[in-house]
Parts: C-alpha cells; sequence; structure tokens
C-alpha cells in the first residue's frame, strides 16, 4: 500500500440477507485518499455511502475486500477516524465543551491538558461564548459547528464527514462551508465527505467519487482543479461550470424518476 | 414568570373553593348531621384540635413512605437495568411484571401482616409494591429507546460497553426515572396508609380506624386532607430535585418552561 495514502479500500463489497435473496449494497469499490486531501463522495439517495461509511468507521465489515487506513488493514479501524454521522448527535446533558471532550473522556486522556485544547480550539473557531450552554439552546447551523469540533477534537488525522451541512439553511450552509475549509487547512486532515450538492463537493474537495444507484460502483473520478484557497467565486469560472455540468448529468441519470 | 405559573392555578382555586363553601352550606343547612359528614370549618377544627397527636401519626406514615420509596427505587433501578440490557432478561420477566400488577395490593396488605408481623417492615414493603413498577418500566423504556445512532457514535469513538452506559444510556433515562419517580410518589402515601389499616400501632392509616370505629368523622377527614398534602408534597419535592439534578432538561419540556416568549 502506498504510504501517502491516508485511506486505501480495494475491491469493497457489502452485501446484505434480506429473507432468501442477497442484496448487494456496493459493488468492488476501489478509492484513495491522499494524506491532508480532501475527498468527497457524491450520489444518489440510499446508494450505499453511509454503509461504506460505516464499514470504514468499523461499525461495519465488508463482505469482501480490503479496508486500510495508513497502511494497516488489520488492526479494528474503530476509533481510527473521526466519524460524524448525519444528525449533530449532541448529548443534551452535556454543555458545548463537555460535548467536544467527549472524544478525549471516551479514550481516558488527561482532563486538564484536553480541556485547554478544547478552549483553545473553541476560541479559534467562535464557539468560546457557547461553551457553558447546553445544545438545546442552540441553533442548527451551531450544533452542527459543535459536532464537527468534537469529531475534530477526537481525531483530526483523519475525518468521515456524512453530510454534515445537508439539513441546513442555504446562507447558514454557505458559512459553514467556509468555516470547514478553515478548519480543514489549519489541521490538515485526511477528509472523506458525502453530499448530494455538486457545488458544495466543488467548493470543497480536492478529488470527487461519483457513485452509480445501487449497488454502488465508481461512475467516476474527478481531480477537481480549482486554485487553492478556495472561494465561492471560483465556482463561477469557465472550468468549474464545465465540470458542474459534468456531474449534474452522471448524477441525473442515476437518480430513480 | 413565577407569577405567571401561580396564577394558572387560579380557576382550580375558584373551583375548589367554591365547592367547600357548597359543602359547608350543605352541613349547615341541617339535612346532615355532623358526625356524618363533618363540614370544612368542622375538619379544620379538628385538625387543630388534634395537631399534637396528627403530627405524631404523620412522621410514623412519612417514615414508612420514604423508606419505600428508597427501597423501590433501589430495585426499580436495578431490575430496570437488567430489564434495559438484556433481551433474555426482558423477555423472561416483562411479561411476569406486567401479570404482577393485576394482583389487588390491598389483599395482599394482611398477609404481609401475617409474614412481616406489625411492625413497619410490613408498610416499607407495600409501599415497595405499589412504587417499583412505574420506575421500573419507565427507567427500562428509556434505556431501551436511546438513539441507535448516538450509540454508534461512540462505537466508532471504540468506547466500551460500560462507557457507552454511564455516558449515553443512563444520563438519557433521567428524565423518565424521574417521571416514574414522580408517579411512584403519589402512590407511596396510599400504600404506607393501606398497610398501616390492617393493623399498626402507629400511623395515619390506623389513625383513621380508630377514629372511624369511634364516630369521629372530622377526625377521618382531617387524617385525609394530611394524607392528601404528603401525597402532594412529595410530588413537588421529587420536581424539585428533578430540576436541581437536571438543569439541561428544563428547556426542552414542551409548554411548561420558556416555551413561550418572555413578556417585559
Amino acid at each position: 500500500m502506498n504510504p501517502g495514502y491516508k485511506l486505501s479500500l480495494r475491491g469493497v463489497t457489502r452485501s446484505f440477507r434480506s429473507g432468501k435473496r442477497t442484496v448487494e449494497v456496493l459493488s468492488s469499490i476501489d478509492m484513495d485518499v491522499r494524506k491532508g486531501a480532501f475527498v468527497t463522495l457524491i450520489g444518489p439517495s440510499g446508494c450505499g455511502k453511509s454503509t461504506l461509511f460505516n464499514i470504514i468507521a468499523g461499525l461495519d465489515v465488508p463482505s469482501s475486500g480490503t479496508v486500510a487506513i495508513d497502511g494497516d488493514a488489520e488492526s479494528p479501524r474503530a476509533g481510527r477516524s473521526g466519524y460524524m454521522l448525519q444528525q449533530p448527535l449532541l448529548l443534551p446533558w452535556r454543555t458545548v465543551e463537555e460535548n467536544i471532550l467527549l472524544g478525549p473522556e471516551v479514550r481516558r486522556e488527561a482532563r486538564q491538558q484536553a480541556r485547554e485544547e478544547a478552549r483553545e480550539l473553541m476560541k479559534r473557531f467562535g464557539l468560546a461564548e457557547f461553551a457553558q450552554q447546553y445544545p438545546a439552546t442552540l441553533s442548527g447551523g451551531m450544533k452542527q459547528r459543535v459536532a464537527l469540533l468534537r469529531t475534530v477534537l477526537f481525531n483530526r488525522s483523519f475525518l468521515l464527514l456524512d453530510e454534515p451541512l445537508g439539513a441546513l439553511d442555504a446562507l447558514t450552509r454557505l458559512s459553514l462551508q467556509m468555516w470547514l475549509l478553515d478548519l480543514w487547512q489549519s489541521f490538515q486532515s485526511s477528509v472523506l465527505f458525502i453530499t448530494h450538492d455538486v457545488r458544495e463537493a466543488l467548493l470543497l474537495s480536492d478529488r470527487i467519487y461519483v457513485l452509480s444507484a445501487r449497488p454502488a460502483r465508481i461512475l467516476r473520478v474527478v481531480d477537481v482543479d480549482l486554485p487553492r484557497p478556495r472561494r465561492q467565486e471560483h465556482l463561477a469560472e469557465a472550468r468549474a461550470l464545465q465540470l458542474e455540468r459534468e456531474l449534474l448529468s452522471l448524477l441525473l441519470k442515476e437518480q430513480p424518476v | 414568570m413565577k407569577l405567571r405559573r401561580i396564577a394558572a392555578f387560579g380557576p382550580a382555586f375558584v373551583v375548589a373553593l367554591a365547592l367547600l363553601a357548597l359543602w359547608e352550606v350543605y352541613v349547615r343547612s341541617g339535612i346532615v348531621t355532623q358526625s356524618v359528614l363533618p363540614s370544612p370549618l368542622a375538619v379544620v377544627q379538628a385538625l387543630v384540635d388534634r395537631s399534637d397527636a396528627l403530627f405524631a401519626e404523620t412522621v410514623q406514615t412519612l417514615l414508612e413512605t420514604l423508606l419505600g420509596i428508597v427501597v423501590a427505587t433501589v430495585l426499580g433501578l436495578l431490575l430496570a437495568l437488567a430489564l434495559g440490557l438484556s433481551s433474555l432478561v426482558r423477555q423472561a420477566l416483562y411479561p411476569l411484571l406486567v401479570v404482577s400488577q393485576t394482583v389487588p395490593l390491598v389483599a395482599l396488605a394482611p398477609l404481609l401482616l401475617i409474614w412481616f408481623g406489625y411492625d413497619i417492615q410490613p408498610k416499607i414493603v407495600l409501599v415497595t409494591l405499589y412504587c417499583f413498577f412505574p420506575i421500573t418500566v419507565a427507567c427500562a423504556d428509556a434505556l431501551l429507546s436511546v438513539d441507535p445512532d448516538l450509540i454508534r457514535l461512540l462505537q466508532s469513538m471504540r468506547a466500551s460497553n460500560w462507557q457507552i452506559l454511564w455516558m449515553v444510556r443512563l444520563p438519557a433515562a433521567l428524565p423518565a426515572f424521574f417521571s416514574g419517580l414522580r408517579i411512584a410518589a403519589t402512590y407511596s402515601v396510599t400504600g404506607a396508609i393501606v398497610g398501616e389499616y390492617v393493623g399498626a400501632e402507629r400511623g395515619l392509616g390506623i389513625y383513621m380506624v380508630k377514629a372511624v370505629n369511634a364516630h369521629a368523622t372530622a377526625a377521618v377527614f382531617a387524617a385525609i386532607v394530611i394524607t392528601s398534602l404528603l401525597s402532594l408534597f412529595l410530588f413537588v419535592l421529587v420536581s424539585f430535585i428533578e430540576r436541581l439534578a437536571l438543569p439541561w432538561h428544563q428547556r426542552t419540556l414542551p409548554g411548561r418552561f420558556g416555551q413561550q416568549p418572555e413578556r417585559a
């Protein structure tokens, strides 16, 4: 395995038993995430993206194929990535700060040090004034920021983000996209990201994997050659518009009517 | 805010006053005698006259009730944990628990007397029997209905099952635990009274029996009033403890706290 890769999937398949039939969800997926790269999966709803994430996060096992994180395909995978599921999943009985400290607590890390680090992060990423509030008092965008910071504090080197911005209104979403880029650049994280939004994928990613309808296979790999650091304006350039059209037409063919 | 919450009880208070007044007038009109149905003011008089005796009986009943609630809470929590964490235990015990609730506890009271004697133990057992079911069911259901995604999140962090129990399942079940405890608290005094009714040295239950035998109906009513106040007191006490213990939960209670816009 190439040591420059954070994640390598080779021939990963997953099928489920449903009564007497076998339903194939993932069909021979090959995928690489270079260290420090922002890679996005895009595909029709229900195509098996979340199943793939569960496998990478160690919550599920592939029916065949190998999954290597940092070149290691043998050790258990749970705990080796920061997995953020679709909803923010904040614990309502913990304040923002205590929610962000969940990861270090699960790992039984030194409390004081983790707390200082969390405070540093909250200050740097605009959550300091909310530190002592309970999640119920936060807006949707704020909850998502807290969940993202919690994920980063658990594992900053490799983030699995399953549609983290999907449920937000357009403006909140725009501001969180830039916030996320800032976060990614300051930690040099490797990110694997799921979205349905082609423009979001183009704005954020170095590389986009387009998945087919179920059973998911990789239809196309697109390397996004737009300049970094990326800004909204880049999406209006001719190259971006061409990529957007290409991706949309691919996805529309896969969309069940 | 506080004033408005008190004001919300206004209509009920007015209705209660009206009913009491009607009752007072009815008795004074001479249709019934005071020894058959004492008037509200006569009951108040009895409360004042017999306050020393009533206080001693109340202390006894309250003691039995509190001890019973404590035992029921401990048993209920342990049982809920077993039910909530093991599907085998659940299948084996849950149906039996439900069936156990069809047993009329009143009928058990004299038997408990035979088994445990006239002292405080049979009362504690009866209060426990009245109280443990709502606590157990509320907690077990809550432990089972924790958002599975929360558990998957912890699993992806490689948390142990103990950590998941301690960090997610138990805190998530706390509001349900307090709901169960509130229901149990209102049942509990009844349990103690029934236990005393069938035989006791002291307590409000046996006091009522003696008063009935002496045709001191005003004293019976006085004891009933205290019993109700005790239940109410326990209900409020549990709510108070809940607010201290779950500061995060009040804000999410629909329509009770902070949901309506504050008016300056």
